[in-house]
């Protein structure tokens, strides 16, 4: 029951291979909330992007009626209870939402950060060594989390997968730069990136893990230790 | 739901607090578990967060939900009382933002704005400064009591460590980061906010916690350089 009318007022400053955006495209795409894509060259960034996002000067960055919604989850959220009559994608459950969040977070913090630490940091390094050690425990912890469920929200599809999903494309990479076999790290979580991107909303938003590994290429020359 | 409530704490954390406060302020009563020492940890801290092993762990019944911030929502969704996030969807993301900024940019330049040395210190204080410039500005719009506006309010929560932990960590390290004179909005909410009826049943008691953190200076201190050292 989307309304049309201008795209609903919504317009998103993403990049193309970054997750956090994804997040926002899937979310939208799941909503059936039509809006305007405002592709970001984040090398030399627009006008646009640093009036709405100041403080991280970041994408992605959601304009709703032209007001700024920051950060990937907090968009993400502000999407529900902006657009309630939209399928939603936090349950109604405190419990099941307080669940949502929390896993979320850990993807974040936990998969995200160390992942940038396995590029970034020489390879063979110490710190590289550890990111290594970090990241398989952390897919192993997502791994166990989904145990036999064929979604990390439950029996359907929901704000958990959107939030996670966009980094089964960066799965190939980690394992690459952290000399670790995926399939038998977390093969629940491969099953299920699978099992996702039969979805159209996911499908239409992710890149393929190759073209990731290419970027990945091309972030450890420019901003990797040498 | 009428289950038990029990909340996993510790007295010198201002997560704990975080997620403390949020209770009383719902109405909900609940019993508090006091960790005794964080680098001993008790079994139930360890079976209920295995994953992070941190406090503040909320119980409810058969549910468990970690981290502070994550806590906070759950609490105001699951209880009743006054509404702890705004009501508007739009002031609810701005809260959520800013309480995120606090976590994920603040922490980490002000604990080594405290116990770092030299030019590296130099570099966190500016740092910290500009955040909290950029807090004190989410006051000043509206001109408002609290960041929740009249009433307590989850932002006022996820930033109780500046005000009532910040001037003992100043003290603590012997550093000022925020005055009156550079900081009149945000030193104005610190006192409302630790005056206020509800959360001044739940700070921990000052002298206390001054005590506690000076001898623990030299771990501090170690902590920094560990941050610091290439990772």
């Amino acid at each position: 029951m989307a309304v049309e009318k201008n795209n609903n007022g919504l317009q998103l400053l993403g990049f193309w291979v970054s997750p956090f955006a994804q997040r926002c495209h899937i979310a939208l795409a799941e909503k059936g909330l039509s809006y305007e894509s405002l592709e970001q060259d984040l090398s030399n960034k627009s006008e646009l992007l640093l009036r709405a996002n100041p403080v991280h000067k970041k994408i992605p960055v959601l304009l709703h009626g032209g007001r700024p919604i920051c950060e990937s989850l907090v968009i993400l959220q502000y999407l529900d209870e902006a657009f309630p009559e939209a399928s939603a994608l936090l349950p109604s459950d405190p419990g099941a939402r307080a669940h949502a969040r929390f896993w979320a977070g850990f993807v974040d913090t936990k998969v995200f950060e160390c992942g940038v630490r396995l590029w970034k940091r020489k390879a063979g390094s110490e710190p590289q060594v550890q990111a290594r050690k970090e990241m398989v425990e952390a897919l192993r912890t997502l791994d166990a989390e989904l145990g036999d469920k064929p979604f990390l929200a439950g029996e359907a599809f929901g704000f958990v997968d959107v939030a996670v999903v966009p980094f089964a494309a960066w799965l190939v990479s980690y394992g690459r730069l952290g000399e670790f076999d995926v399939e038998e790290v977390c093969p629940r979580l491969v099953a299920w990136a699978e099992r996702c991107g039969e979805r159209e909303s996911v499908a239409k938003s992710i890149h393929p893990p190759e073209k990731v590994w290419e970027f990945v290429g091309f972030l450890k020359n420019k901003l990797g230790d040498k | 739901m009428s289950a038990t409530v029990k909340l996993i704490g510790f007295f010198d954390s201002p997560f704990a607090h975080r997620a403390e406060v949020a209770l009383r302020l719902k109405g909900v009563p609940y019993e508090l578990i006091l960790e005794e020492d964080l680098h001993n940890k008790s079994e139930l801290l360890l079976k209920s967060n295995p994953i992070h092993k941190k406090v503040p762990v909320l119980l409810h019944g058969d549910r468990t939900i970690c981290e502070s911030l994550v806590i906070l929502e759950y609490v105001d969704e699951a209880f009743d009382g006054p509404p702890l996030l705004p009501v508007d969807p739009y002031g609810r993301a701005m809260a959520r933002f800013w309480a995120r900024f606090l976590d994920d940019k603040c922490s980490k330049p002000f604990w080594l704005s405290l116990w770092t040395e030299g030019e590296a210190q130099k570099g966190f204080v500016k740092e910290i400064k500009e955040n909290l410039k950029l807090l004190e500005g989410q006051l000043v719009k509206g001109r408002k009591r609290f960041f929740g506006g009249d009433a307590v309010g989850y932002l006022d929560v996820a930033s109780c460590g500046f005000a009532h932990w910040l001037p003992v960590f100043e003290e603590v390290a012997g550093v000022r980061l925020v005055t009156e004179e550079e900081y009149p909005d945000l030193c104005r909410w610190a006192k409302e906010y630790a005056s206020d009826e509800t959360v001044k049943q739940c700070l921990p008691d000052r002298a206390e916690l001054l005590a506690h953190f000076t001898a623990r200076k030299d771990f501090f201190v170690a902590t920094a350089k560990a941050i610091m050292a290439p990772n």
